[in-house]
């Protein structure tokens, strides 16, 4: 029953991501990665992390997705990507290199996960949230001062020069 | 249970979808989610291994990397929308004008 759970839910977010870089339309590839996105969240449940679930939904299927379904209206689609591709030759390489990126990560970090043991199910939301308030309580705070400055940067580049 | 090992695969497997799709697209929208790609793939492996030695870190990094996922994206499209303001183009290709 898990298999079968996680197998459907693999094979929607292998098909998504292909939808997202294979469809022309940046409109479609916005709503393949929401998809993809949202079958993340559902293998973060899967694992038991639920807190990282509601997270993902939130901060990546709602506010990034956001942000770049309304870019991509600014930018006005489809008048990119039409026309011959100069570099046709070039971007073809990317398929043997990208089959042979995927094997050797592949067999270098699943080769090596074979035969070691097994923790137990870990994670609680009370102890995540311990976890963060304690140990990474520096890096937390670090996170604030880094979504002011970006905050502060975006103003920056979006105001028109008078 | 499904073993971790079927999780960083498909970890793997987005993570490549990913790769390529930074290197074959030449819009930079599709260019950017193609990076979103990969941090989530990064991200759904450090949460498996976390899974299998049984403590949270993993996840708690998960957690940083939404949070500065978010400023890059922010930062990020701010930059593509400027560039498209003085260029009135969108294709990757234009942009050669800081290389040597």
């Amino acid at each position: 029953m898990a298999y079968a759970a996680f197998f459907i839910v693999a094979m929607i977010a292998t098909g998504s991501a292909l939808g997202l870089i294979l469809r022309t339309n940046a409109i479609h590839g916005a709503l393949f990665l929401v998809v993809n996105l949202g079958s993340i969240a559902a293998l973060y449940l899967m694992l038991g992390a639920e807190f990282l679930a509601a997270a993902q939904v939130i901060v990546y299927a709602g506010a990034i997705m956001v942000l770049f379904v309304f870019a991509i209206m600014v930018l006005i689609p489809g008048k990119e990507e039409t026309g011959p591709d100069p570099r046709r030759a070039a971007r073809l390489l990317a398929l043997p290199v990208g089959a042979l990126l995927l094997l050797l990560l592949v067999f270098v970090i699943v080769g090596r996960l074979r035969g070691a043991p097994t923790g137990g199910p870990s994670g609680s939301v009370p102890a995540l949230g311990r976890l963060l308030f304690t140990s990474y309580l520096f890096p937390f705070e670090l996170t604030s001062v880094l979504l002011l400055a970006a905050m502060v940067g975006v103003l920056l580049l979006a105001r028109r020069r008078a | 249970m499904v073993p971790e090992s079927f999780y960083v695969t498909l970890s793997a497997v987005l993570f490549t979808i990913g790769v390529v799709g930074v290197v074959i697209r030449r819009n930079p929208l599709v260019i950017f989610m193609s990076i979103e790609l990969m941090l989530n793939a990064a991200n759904l492996a450090l949460v498996a291994f976390g899974q299998r030695y049984g403590n949270l870190d993993g996840q708690a990094v998960v957690f940083f990397v939404m949070a500065v996922a978010a400023a890059e994206v922010a930062v990020g499209l701010a930059i593509i929308v400027a560039i498209f303001r003085i260029r009135r183009r969108l294709s990757v290709d234009d942009l050669s004008i800081m290389r040597w």
